[in-house]
């Protein structure tokens, strides 16, 4: 059993940091601070320089984590030297994953014809994999794309999250279902990440639309407070993904130059609010079981 | 002309559709529209977008015969005359099918990606001419750099808006552009400028700019009896490449240049993740970017680098998947030439033959230069565009090197003006230039 054992018991808390934002000495404390809060699941960006699906929040993270000397290889060191204990998922772009372990054979691709010498996302998940790595999630890839690391996913157990927007209806909703495990992402609204102040109406509406899919919702996407995180799982939600509220907390100790521990302090809170939240949005559930 | 299906999102390995989930379904709709109207002229829409091209872009442009150059080559050199499009570059072609195409659609407001601005005051243009509100989204750096053409959407009625991120040029201009899309999906079409981002958009560009060829092909034939020898084109993204390549592809007789951007070298910093060129079809791997599966400029460990020329339009690290595709099945040759070459090639048209270049377009004629004699008896060149958008940074680049070729201003200082003052209040520049498609 994947990652849908951290929804099991109640809703979960999955917050979102950009590994190594502002740097990797802190990003470890800050991470470790989320757990303590009461993360059930963690997200780790690894950081792309073209995130199309973030907002300035994240982008800027992002900037500052690469800055800060972020690779791949440092990322995966980042993850073993984590000290939690909740499992961790990897949020990255595709061609992180496309391009790890395959400097070499690149130049060679074009030997053969038709026929890429590439490994693809393969030796990327078997590191991931190596390392504790549970899950991926993949912003720049739909289902159509993803074949590839559906399979390598499929070899080494890791889950492939994908995430559900607001647009997504029909016969693609159908679709990828059967691709999905671990948990779906469902994005809040339409849009780049981004703490927002309410909560949009086509969360109720796309969590309606899952109400028959038996795998655990994560709701993210502006989710900002407690009370946001509340009104989410009442509504449905197995969980709440928050991202941007807590990169905000990180940056704005950063261009203060406030300690590490007190800025780990405000997140490992922020986190409690969140957690909080979403049990007692819980509680107000008719129904919590889920089939 | 390398046909396809609509619902094919490949070329070979290349292309396919890596964007986020919310964008799928418009994507999809979008798709299906390519089939329909463009495809199958449901509603008329290919006649219309014909009749429009011809009336408000001034279609067909001519194949003109260059006197100058080809005594100076001793090979018969034809100039397809896209400078001579509404807008002054091919990109109107392009613009004008798809604010067309978001019309059928019912799509209510217009979004697009410039970088040199070429594409944005086509898209401009095209917005004001078809009525749809519409938002260009332009990198910091390059609205300081190409002043005219924010004034030229401006007037048009655009608004224009900056992007702060990064090095503030076209990559982060499309990222940006694409952010807004997943945002106002549901109304809004995004113009993108190139054969570049996630299928349909590279065989729909391409698709509308195919008119360049369709008619230079006819042109070559009525004016020369036959086919050219070779065909020769700029390549940014590569929408003028595929356009002026289309109707040639089929005529393997005919060799086809790609003339990518060789900025001050090949040579790349891994360290500060800059490559001084955008050569990307001779130099860059596979790999993914701004939807596509393509060439691209980056690092080991796939993040994108940083491109540069003294072109803007052909300042960028990624390239069409179909040019990626017909390069490394051989069809197509990818060849560059550095700032120096297309700074002197930019005079030397101006000065032989009147016709003043964008910078992007004169790389081509740089080539043409320094391989006259490889390139046949008669070779069709693409004039992409008109450079009076580029007339600033020509007269201080070209100060910057003592070109012999290079007409004296020192008439400005008798007037006690200086021919850069209008941009010296601005941002210090590097020395390469930015900008984009
Ligand atoms: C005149 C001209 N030619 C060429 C280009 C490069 O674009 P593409 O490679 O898509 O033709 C541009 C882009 O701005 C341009 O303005």
């Amino acid at each position: 059993m994947g990652l849908e054992r951290a929804f099991a018991d109640e809703p979960a808390f999955v917050p979102y940091l950009a590994a190594g934002d502002p740097n990797y000495e802190a990003s470890i404390e800050y991470v470790e601070a989320l757990a303590r809060g009461g993360a059930d699941v963690i997200e780790l960006g690894l950081p792309f320089s073209e995130p199309i699906a973030e907002g300035k929040t994240i982008q800027n993270a992002i900037v500052r984590s690469l800055e800060a000397g972020m690779t791949p290889d440092r990322f995966f060191e980042f993850v073993e030297e984590l000290d939690v204990d909740v499992p961790l998922v990897c949020m990255t772009y595709y061609n992180l994953i496309y391009q790890y372990g395959d400097s070499e054979s690149r130049s060679d691709s074009e030997n053969a014809s038709g026929e890429t010498a590439s490994e693809g996302p393969r030796p990327f998940v078997e590191k991931a994999a190596a390392v504790g790595i549970e899950g991926l999630v993949v912003p720049d890839l739909p289902a159509e794309e993803a074949g590839p690391l559906r399979t390598a996913c499929d070899e080494f157990g890791l889950d492939l999250v994908f995430i559900v927007a607001p647009t997504t209806k029909g016969d693609r909703l159908e679709r990828m279902l059967e691709q999905v495990s671990g948990y779906v992402y469902v994005q809040a609204r339409l849009g780049v990440t981004g703490a927002r102040e309410d909560v949009d109406d086509a969360t109720e509406e796309s969590l309606a639309r899952l109400s028959d899919w038996d795998v655990p919702k994560a709701v993210g996407f502006g989710i900002k407070t407690g009370d946001h995180a509340e009104r989410i799982v009442s509504a449905g939600a197995d969980g709440v993904i928050v991202g941007s509220a807590l990169v905000d907390i990180v940056a704005e100790g950063h261009e203060n130059g406030d300690p590490v521990d007190e800025v780990a302090d405000r997140l490992e809170a922020k986190a409690r609010e969140l957690k909080d939240g979403a049990l007692r949005g819980a509680a107000e559930r008719p129904q919590p079981e889920r089939t | 002309m390398s046909t396809d299906d609509a619902h094919d999102p490949k070329f070979g390995e290349y292309g396919g559709q890596y964007v986020p989930e919310a964008l799928m379904p418009a994507i999809e709709e979008l798709t299906d529209a390519y089939q329909r109207y463009v495809l199958e002229n449901e509603d008329g829409f290919m006649d219309e977008f014909r009749e429009r091209l011809a009336d408000f872009g001034g279609r067909p442009t001519p194949l003109q015969y260059a006197d100058q150059l080809s005594a100076r080559y001793d090979t018969d050199v034809y100039l397809k005359r896209e400078d001579l499009l509404h807008g002054g570059a091919h990109k109107l072609n392009n613009a004008l099918g798809q604010v067309l195409l978001a019309k059928y659609m019912g799509k209510e407001r217009i979004i697009a990606e410039t970088g040199a601005g070429q594409h944005g005051t086509a898209t401009a243009m095209a917005a004001a001419h078809l009525d749809m509100p519409c938002e260009i989204y332009m990198g910091e750096t390059d609205i300081a750099r190409q002043r005219p053409n924010v004034f030229r959407m401006r007037i048009n009625g655009s608004e224009v808006n900056p992007v702060t991120v990064g090095r503030g040029t076209l990559k982060e201009a499309i990222s940006e552009t694409m952010r807004d899309w997943a945002t106002t999906v549901e109304n809004t079409h995004y113009v993108i400028g190139s054969i570049v981002g996630p299928h349909p958009f590279p065989k729909m560009v391409r698709d509308f700019q195919a008119v360049i060829s369709e008619e230079a092909r006819e042109q070559a034939i009525e004016k020369t009896g036959g086919l050219p020898d070779s065909v020769l084109a700029c390549a940014g993204g590569g929408s003028n490449t595929m356009g002026t390549f289309a109707h040639f592809v089929d005529d393997t007789d005919v060799d086809l240049y790609a003339v990518e951007a060789g900025g001050s070298s090949l040579q790349v910093d891994e360290e500060e993740g800059v490559a001084p060129n955008s050569a990307t079809l001779s130099t860059g791997d596979e790999g993914v970017l701004h939807g596509a599966r393509t060439k691209l400029l980056q690092d080991s460990d796939g993040q994108i680098m940083e491109s540069h020329s003294v072109s803007a339009g052909l300042d960028y690290a990624g390239v069409g998947p179909e040019l990626a595709h017909l390069v490394d099945e051989d069809r197509v040759i990818p060849v560059n030439v550095d700032d120096d070459i297309a700074l002197e090639a930019f005079h030397r048209l101006s000065q032989d033959e009147g016709i003043i270049p964008a910078l992007e377009t004169a790389h081509a004629f740089g080539y043409l230069e320094e391989h006259h004699d490889e390139v046949g008896d008669t070779v069709v060149v693409n004039v992409s565009g008109r450079g009076d958008k580029d007339l600033e940074t020509v007269i201080e680049e070209t100060s910057k090197r003592d070109l012999d070729i290079a007409p004296d201003m020192s008439i400005f200082d008798s007037v006690g003006r200086s021919p850069t003052s209008q941009s010296s209040g601005d941002e210090p520049r590097d020395s390469v230039g930015g900008g984009g498609l």
